[in-house]
């Protein structure tokens, strides 16, 4: 007695439970392994899986076994040219191999390695804070006109004509009308045959008549007719920018560890993140400053270091060249600036203006997040603060930590999703 | 006979057919079998099935995700393959199949699996006496359950915390010999009676005129407890531990029990795999010459047969210790040999078999061994000089290996001892046991490992005893002895 049973279409998902309670386990060793990870990616890349290599003897369960030492024999397969008696040297390093392997077993790799996918590294990314639903259907406004397709008209220019579906017409016509003609014909045909045999020969004769009419109507069914053609259509709808442009700027100047670059690095990865999700195309420019501002590489950005004093204003004024002469027109415009607030005498004052002035008119949106290790805010913060308070597309926070960056784009976010 | 088929391509009315023909001559043979339940899954379901040990059903815990995990890797990047089938322990016996096998590989796990693998755990000694195969799905299900509440109720992280203790000690979580079956209130009735009878006969007035002593005062309870060493130590744990909550009692069971149910798997895995691959080869080969398969079906059959009882040498990179399939199946198959056509070397070695019949004899065999006396009672001279055998000592006092023995004549009998201990629980899993648990004084408990042959253990041991310590709440230590003396200094958790 027996019973089969088809259980391919039953949930597969059965482990996901305990995989993620690994991941939850052991989300130390991957957030290390996640930040590792995020040092070395380009923030275009960022959002994809990733490899998490755990030493294996963090993840062991121990049980009592076996250590090497003490007295044992072990049984092997396929002796050679062993005799009883032979004696054989130990392997250097002890342990693996020979007989006590069945100890020593399972230690040989000593890593473990798995993937993340792209929505567990992007969780732990951002330290489990729940991202708003980020969906490509929010607009902006409109900006451009655009010619898109919408279907078939009866009139129209040749040019546009759309020849398959003008034939298409036609042969539908003709196949429906041919039928009806048929049909009218064989009944004629019968009724003649009928009148003959009766020797009804006028009435014979009107069916004769209308018959050879019914045939050149067959005849004549033109090939193409007016109402068959058909054109395509084109409507002008208003489109949004699909283009926007991030501004990345960032002091490198001593006192901008490698901590706060982390920081910094998520910081714009978060805007980096909304925006592509708004837009087809996200360019990223990259500003580094001390007391001179430089646009730079992605890598040079993030990972070289460089010593001086720090002007922020420099870097404002690049960014705004580089905007006037590249995105002048046709892109929206993004900025995220990250600093320590390390900036001396009149650099703030002027900063602040320049900001309200020139870079803020033409941006859609510009963010600051001061890297503060103490308490005190910087001089910078003060005068941006005014800025703060007479422009709606400006926001500023302070981070120590992780997460506290989220919260400088939730004005954005909420903003956007309306 | 027409084949039953052609062709790789199976359905669910083709697999039927194959069931019946495979169980008609299963049962021509004499394979006495649980029902059975075949299910087809995909190869991520087997994936899930692999991380619970094949268990349909299991509570949900970190280690299970990570095997899930390392499995799933190893598949992915082609480091290893999916087992064709997976069989549970269980009336019915359930197996599942892979829904990509061909049809040809469908039925040799048919075979292997639902009456291999099923009439093996319908009659193996082990298997009879610590698992109720009828039972062990809907334990199962209550200790998932019973798992999640607690989970619900206390916190993950507690339950954890439990869980990982007892998973350290899953090992020493059994119980090695039967207990005494519970006396039926009939059995207990009639002790009484006797007992009764008993001290009536030995009744004797004179007795009555002896001067009583007067009694002495009650010692102190200055006696050992537990009164003899205690070798399941998750047991102890579940009765006596002074601080555990009654769910958390009940969490230790849970994981004592699985260990339970997995303890016969542990101890015969040759002969398990064994007996199932002889029946696979010998039911479809007797499907072949029936000619209900055809050939290109058997070339199949064959060359999956081959592989799964390739035995790699010593020296070969591929060796990873001893294939059970191939070792199981060759032995199994000797055997018939030597019933069949035995030669006068097998009638010196085992008179009482050769030439007897064979059927009865592996059944002999499959119902009353486990891997160790299998070896040791049928491992023939002639399997030893096939596997070209030798055994290698390590003894800490030389500092070279020697090889002890190897497939001669002066070396059969140390061989076959030496491969038959290498298959026993002792060879794995240490010796340690529960000694001693101070009831009125600290509470402390203590463990002894007793060491053979100066194998000491594993450095893991510090952190099983933390794990130990965790459940037992009070000071844990665990000594080790060897020959009537203690050795080194103990492992010890303070209270």
């Amino acid at each position: 007695m027996h019973q089969l049973i088809d259980r391919r279409l039953n949930g597969r998902g059965k482990s996901a439970v305990n995989r993620e309670r690994f991941i939850r386990r052991y989300k130390a060793q991957i957030s290390e392994a996640v930040r590792k990870t995020v040092g070395e990616r380009r923030l275009s890349d960022m959002e994809q899986g990733a490899q998490v290599t755990i030493p294996r003897k963090d993840i062991a369960e121990p049980s009592f076994g076996f250590g090497a030492g003490g007295d044992q024999e072990g049984v092997f397969p396929g002796n050679r040219e062993y005799v009883a008696g032979d004696r054989i040297p130990r392997p250097q390093g002890g342990g693996a191999g020979g007989p006590d392997n069945a100890a020593g077993q399972g230690d040989s790799e000593d890593a473990f390695v798995f993937s993340l996918s792209r929505e567990e590294f992007m969780r732990i990314f951002f330290d489990d804070l729940e991202l708003p639903h980020l969906e490509r259907t929010v607009f902006g406004r409109a900006e451009r006109w655009k010619n898109i397709r919408a279907g078939f008209t009866k009139t129209g220019a040749p040019a546009n004509l759309a020849v398959v579906r003008t034939l298409s017409q036609s042969l539908a016509r003709r196949i429906a009308l041919r039928g009806g003609l048929a049909r009218e014909m064989r009944e004629i045909e019968n009724a003649f045959g009928i009148a003959t045999a009766a020797g009804l020969a006028r009435h014979a004769a009107s069916l004769h008549d209308e018959l050879a009419r019914l045939t050149r109507r067959r005849a004549n069914l033109s090939f193409l007719e007016e109402h068959d053609l058909r054109y395509r259509n084109r409507v002008q709808r208003p489109e949004p920018i699909a283009r926007a442009v991030m501004f990345c700027l960032m002091d490198v100047s001593a006192s901008m560890d490698e901590d706060k670059k982390d920081l910094a690095k998520r910081f714009f990865t978060l805007l980096y993140l909304f925006l592509t999700r708004k837009y087809k195309e996200v360019a990223l420019v990259f500003v580094r400053h001390t007391d001179d501002a430089q646009e730079v590489d992605e890598e040079t950005f993030f990972h070289d270091t460089q010593s001086g004093g720090t002007v922020v204003l420099s870097a404002l004024e690049l960014a705004d060249e580089i905007r006037a002469e590249r995105y002048a027109s046709g892109w929206n415009v993004y900025a995220a600036q990250a600093s320590d607030g390390d900036a001396f005498g009149a650099d703030p004052a002027k900063s602040a203006r320049f900001l309200r002035e020139r870079l803020l008119p033409a941006s859609r949106y510009y963010t600051y997040l001061e890297l503060a290790a103490s308490g005190h805010p910087s001089s910078l913060w003060t005068e941006y603060e005014r800025v703060q308070v007479s422009t709606k597309h400006f926001a500023m926070r302070r981070a120590s930590s992780r997460d506290e960056i989220y919260p400088v784009f939730r004005e954005l976010f909420r903003k956007e999703a309306q | 006979m027409n084949p039953i088929s052609r062709g790789p391509d199976w359905d669910f009315e083709l697999l039927e057919r194959y069931e019946t023909a495979i169980g008609e001559v299963a049962r021509d043979f004499g394979l006495d079998t649980y029902r059975n339940q075949i299910e087809i899954i995909t190869s991520e379901q087997m994936l899930d099935a692999y991380a619970s040990s094949g268990l349909p059903v299991g509570y949900p815990h970190w280690s299970y995700g990570k095997e899930f995990i390392r499995n799933e890797q190893a598949y992915r990047r082609g480091m290893q393959g999916l087992a064709y089938e997976i069989v549970i322990n269980s009336d019915p016996c359930i197996a599942y199949l892979m829904e990509e096998n061909t049809t040809a590989t469908q039925a040799l796990v048919i075979a292997h699996a639902s009456y291999g693998h099923n009439s093996f755990f319908k009659g193996n000694h082990l298997f009879l006496q610590w698992t109720s195969a009828d039972a062990i799905i809907d334990y199962l299900v209550f200790a998932r359950r019973f798992v999640m509440e607690c989970e619900e109720r206390h916190g993950a992280t507690a339950v954890e915390e439990v869980l990982d203790a007892c998973h350290a000690l899953m090992p020493h979580g059994v119980d090695r010999y039967r207990r005494p079956a519970a006396r039926t209130l009939r059995a207990e009735t009639a002790r009484l009676a006797a007992r009764e009878a008993h001290r009536e006969r030995q009744f004797n007035d004179l007795w009555r005129t002896v001067p009583e002593q007067p009694e002495r005062a009650v010692a102190p309870r200055s006696e050992r407890f537990p009164a003899d060493p205690q070798e399941n130590v998750l047991y102890f744990v579940e009765k006596h531990s002074p601080k555990l909550e009654p769910w958390q009692r009940e969490l230790v069971r849970i994981v004592r029990k699985l260990a339970q149910y997995f303890y016969p798997q542990a101890q015969t895995k040759v002969m398990n795999e064994g007996w199932a691959t002889f029946w696979h080869y010998t039911i479809l080969s007797r499907l072949h010459e029936q000619g209900r398969v055809d050939d290109g079906f058997m070339l199949e059959v064959l060359k999956s047969h081959t592989n799964v009882i390739a035995q790699p040498a010593f020296d070969s990179p591929s060796f990873s210790g001893f294939n059970p399939y191939a070792l199981g199946y060759a032995m199994f198959a000797d055997l018939r040999r030597i019933c069949e056509r035995p030669d006068a070397e097998d009638r010196a070695w085992f008179p009482d078999l050769a030439g007897s019949d064979w059927g009865k004899a592996l059944d002999f065999a499959m119902r009353n061994f486990k891997d160790e006396s299998f070896i040791k009672q049928y491992l023939s001279p002639r399997l030893i000089r096939e596997f070209r055998l030798f055994a290698l000592a390590d003894h800490a006092a030389e500092d070279t290996y020697r090889v002890a023995c190897i497939h001669d004549e002066n070396g059969y009998r140390q061989v076959r001892n030496l491969l038959a201990e290498q298959h026993s629980l002792e060879a794995r899993v240490p010796d340690i046991q529960v000694v001693r648990y101070d009831r009125d004084g600290d509470r402390s408990l203590t463990l002894r490992h007793t060491r053979r042959r100066g194998r000491p253990l594993s450095a893991a041991a510090a952190q099983v005893v933390a794990h130990l310590h965790r459940l037992w709440g009070f000071g844990v230590r665990l000594e080790t002895w060897e020959s009537d003396a203690m050795v080194g200094e103990p492992l010890e958790c303070a209270a």
